[in-house]
């Protein structure tokens, strides 16, 4: 460092690790929600970062609906190898007896029953006081309302209007019985700052991000890749090669690609900031109607 | 004030160094309701070119049916992003939004105009450089910009921009905008702010947002954005005392014992000195560790690891500084607190307080004065309602290290939480120690009230009775005894008469005695919970100032005012002991509820009808409500 003056990025790494060590000292069952994505990667990079020379005090989540990319479910396991972490990873039983699926039961319910309702399986199970989880509050804006540390009640659910007030970075941690807290290392980034640290400190993500020739289907619009034989094709649907590549990742079936040819992070960077729609609308779950996010969240998704 | 955009030309490093390099302004809008923040939000990011086009579709979609410029956009739709907002059409919590120009990179923090949601104004304004006030041209300077204006004083915002808002709505009125400005630098005058500027606006139509309108010849500032590229907000921290709260022993293994946290002040090197705040105790700094290697200096803000040269007890909440710079280290301050929920603070409560990384039980000892958010004038109070601003004297359980949050917000700023819900009710910040804590030690014992409690299986606590003499407090005592009694707890009653016979036979029934005859009840029930017991206080207490008291001797010792409301005509009637009749025929003075007032509590934790209920049911009802 050459003068005292921090840059934005170092100030946004430190405030997030500082939140992170607050969540390590403050509660007794932490777990952090670990989906893969590059917000994922980056709030991995800053947990190991945080908690330096130790391991990561926590255990990591991953709530597997059964229909996230190969190559995500690949990424997830090297990481843990390489950096040693503990990875607890949950499936809701019922959905897999039940066959719930996006393609026969849409992706309201889908969602509902292997996301929101799997993790709410999972944090009970793990009686965990605290989850803490990837989201900006650049993204949504019911998300740019939410607390850094996000009071849940017993039923994991979100009451918006009465938020405890959160001032300075002199976070209330209290809990009582039951209740829980999830907790947004990330609250002040934006997706510029997310790819402009995923390169300044060499981050691995997963290759999805990075266009590539994959197969691909168009639906209703949106591009989807048929990454296995799960995927039901229509009579005259055939997939075929395209150069694409992913802004967010998810379920395959519910994630749309777009048509790319950046194959580094200079130029997804570079693409980012020539494209003019916002990063969740490749996202099919969001869009459904206004303030579906806050409903959602309410009922305990993240 | 676009972004430039890269190209496929750009030299990717440079234009990536570019953005890392900006400086980050963190401002909030505030001001009262309708004032236009969210509009000016909107603006700010449309202008910006931040509303992308998937948003922007959405946007005119729901903007039919609203005010809107000539974009055919309510901009404020893009803000409000809960479902109640934008149904009621206004803004209940503050909403996060981030835009940059080619200078700088901003958060702001639209924060409600409503009185109700002042708290979250509050925690908007905490984490801000600056403030812009928004004033409606056509209203004036109101009492919620005043409001605004103290709180933003308060949490030590030191720059403002007055943004007068819909100048287009008085014909770009050159004389309405003077005025404003001339009554709002009165009024804030000694609010301290290091910076005031004053802008024309129309957030609606776009004036004086990017550059100068036409419509205003006779403003010759610069526009809002530009104003906020060029502010200079100094962070000074690095420059300060060196301060570094302890927020996670880092412990790997054996050989590893580092203290995790992040610079509050200063600027701490290999080779220093430092000392722990609390014990006083030196070390040298042997390492600054990061998984980035190790440093040989960390700067405020920075997120590090220190390793000292040798072993010293150091555990979250303590406090590392430079030796003969250290933080003052009391059990007792004087603060400014903004209170933020409905239930109001009273002195004698006692609440949890957290200041840094260290909570600690606390209690507002004295309510010095509550501040008049209209006229900045003092009055006396004796309780803090929501919204409310008032200086207060504050003691702790144990003392605690801090700084005057003029000298440094983070060892300076502090919230108070509830003991039993945990909502957080109010934040503070110091403006003094008060020294004559100091010298005051406790002696600590090993077998403390925990132990005990423990080995009772009970929770110690005081309840405390009060109530006209024949309304039924010792009856419901007695029984409440009784009950706990049979489920193997260990209770014990005391009562105003008995104690008079004994400890207090030395006591008449002037001002002073009185006041002493509670003391010393309430010390011999704090005695008696913490050797574990539940203690019953049966005593008329007349006046809320002693019962205050008694709850303040409590301190941290679970403390239930129970009242029971049994009206005169039923207690005379009962006249159990005959003191009604004695007090009637002259043979007593100074009797409760005949010659002398007794006033009713205005917040006890229970009232009991005594007239409508017999005791039993009483008693069960108590049994049912509390935790022994």
């Amino acid at each position: 460092m050459t003068s005292n003056r921090l840059t934005h990025l170092q100030t946004l790494e430190a405030e997030s690790i500082e939140i992170l060590r607050e969540v390590a000292a403050s509660f007794e069952r932490p777990v952090m929600m670990y989906s893969i994505g590059k917000d994922s990667s980056v709030l991995l990079h800053l947990a190991r970062k945080a908690f330096y020379p130790s391991k990561i005090p926590f255990p990591l989540l991953h709530v597997d609906t059964t229909w996230k990319f190969r190559e995500m479910i690949a990424f997830r396991d090297k990481m843990a190898e390489d950096y040693g972490f503990d990875l607890i990873t949950h499936t809701n039983a019922d959905g897999v007896r039940d066959n719930i699926n996006p393609f026969d039961h849409g992706s309201s319910r889908y969602t509902d029953i292997m996301k929101t309702a799997a993790l709410r399986q999972a944090l009970n199970a793990g009686q965990y006081d605290a989850a803490i989880g990837g989201a900006r509050r650049d993204e949504e804006k019911s998300r740019a309302k939410e607390r850094v540390f996000s009071h849940r009640n017993a039923g994991h659910a979100w009451d918006p209007k009465n938020q405890r007030p959160e001032l300075w970075r002199v976070f209330n941690t209290r809990l009582n019985p039951g209740e829980s807290m999830r907790v947004f290392p990330l609250s002040n980034w934006t997706e510029l700052d997310i790819w402009t640290y995923i390169y300044a400190e060499n981050i691995p993500i997963v290759p999805l991000y990075f266009a590539r020739e994959r197969p691909v289907v168009e639906r209703f619009g949106t591009l989807l890749m048929v990454d296995d034989d799960r995927m039901p094709l229509g009579k005259n649907e055939v997939p075929r090669h395209e150069l694409v590549r992913f802004r967010t990742l998810g379920c395959y079936p519910l994630t749309g690609a777009m048509r790319s040819a950046a194959s580094n992070l200079p130029e997804i960077i570079m693409e980012m900031q020539a494209s003019r729609t916002s990063e969740r609308e490749g996202r099919l779950i969001d869009s459904d109607q206004v303030g579906s996010m806050e409903k959602k969240k309410q009922e305990g998704y993240f | 004030m676009t972004l430039p955009m890269a190209t496929p030309d750009t030299d990717i490093d440079l234009w990536l160094d570019q953005q890392t390099d900006k400086s980050l302004l963190r401002f909030l809008t505030c001001g009262s309701v309708d004032d236009g923040k969210s509009t000016l939000i909107g603006r700010l990011l449309y202008d910006s070119q931040l509303i992308l086009d998937d948003q922007l579709a959405s946007l005119k979609k729901e903007s039919r049916n609203r005010t809107t410029g000539d974009e055919g956009i309510d901009f404020s739709l893009l803000v409000d992003g809960l479902s109640a907002e934008r149904e009621q059409g206004i803004t209940i919590d503050v909403a996060y939004r981030f835009f940059s120009t080619d200078k700088r990179k901003f958060i702001v923090a639209d924060t409600p105009g409503h009185e109700q949601y002042t708290r979250n104004m509050a925690t908007g304004a905490s984490n801000a450089d600056l403030a812009l006030l928004l004033i409606d041209a056509r209203k004036g300077v109101l009492t919620q910009s005043r409001r605004h204006s103290f709180i933003l004083s308060l949490i030590g915002v030191k720059h403002v921009v007055l943004v007068v808002n819909k100048i287009d709505l008085v014909d770009y009125s050159q004389d309405v905008f003077d005025r404003i400005v001339a009554e709002y630098r009165t009024f804030a005058e000694p609010l301290g702010f290091k910076t005031l500027a004053a802008v024309p606006v129309s957030a609606l139509r776009g004036d004086n947002i990017l550059g100068q309108s036409a419509n205003t010849p006779w403003y010759r500032g610069p526009g809002l954005v530009p104003y906020l590229e060029g502010i200079e907000v100094a962070d000074d921290r690095a420059s300060q005392k060196f301060r570094f709260p302890v927020q996670w022993v880092n412990r790997p293994n054996l050989d590893f014992r580092g203290f995790s946290g992040t610079v509050a002040a200063g600027v701490v090197k290999v080779g220093d000195e430092v000392l722990v705040a609390a014990s006083r105790k030196p070390a040298v700094i042997k390492a600054i560790v990061t998984m980035d290697g190790e440093f040989e200096q960390a700067v405020a803000g920075q997120a590090v690891t220190l390793v000292l040269d040798r072993e010293v007890d150091v555990s979250r909440g303590d406090v590392l500084t430079h030796a003969g710079e250290t933080p003052e280290f009391s059990n007792q301050f004087q603060a400014r607190v903004v209170w933020m929920n409905e239930e109001p603070a009273y002195p004698g409560r006692s609440y949890l307080l957290k200041i840094g990384s260290q909570i600690v039980p606390a209690t507002i000892t004295d309510l010095k004065f509550r501040t008049n958010v209209n006229t900045l004038e003092h009055t006396a109070a004796t309780k803090l309602d929501l919204n409310e601003v008032a200086t207060v004297t504050i003691a702790t359980d144990r003392p605690i290290a801090f700084d005057p949050y003029a000298a440094n917000a983070v060892t300076g700023g502090f919230i108070l939480v509830d003991r039993i819900s945990n909502a957080t009710l109010g934040a503070g910040t110091v403006e003094f120690g008060l020294r004559r804590a100091q010298n005051l030690t406790y002696q600590s014992f090993d077998v403390n009230r925990d132990v005990r409690a423990n080995m009772k299986g009970q929770r110690p606590q005081i309840v405390w009775f009060t109530g006209l003499s024949g309304s039924g407090k010792s009856s419901v005592a007695n029984l409440l005894e009784k009950r706990l009694t049979a489920e193997g707890k260990h209770a014990y009653i005391l009562d105003g008469d008995n104690i008079r016979h004994g400890l207090n036979k030395d006591l008449g029934f002037t001002e002073a005695a009185r006041v002493e005859n509670i003391r010393r009840v309430a010390e011999v029930a704090r005695l008696m919970a913490d050797a574990g017991l539940i203690v019953l206080v049966s005593f008329i207490s007349p006046f809320e100032k002693e019962r205050r008291l008694a709850r303040e001797i409590a301190g941290d010792i679970t403390f239930t005012e129970v009242y029971v409301d049994t009206p005169i005509e039923v207690c005379e009637a009962r006249d159990p002991k005959g003191l009604y009749k004695r007090a009637r025929a002259g043979e007593i003075k100074n009797f409760t509820g005949i010659d002398s007032p007794f006033e009713a509590p205005t917040n006890p934790e229970l009232v009991l009808r005594g007239a409508e209920h017999e005791p039993l049911d009483l008693a069960d009802q108590l049994h049912g409500l509390l935790r022994f």
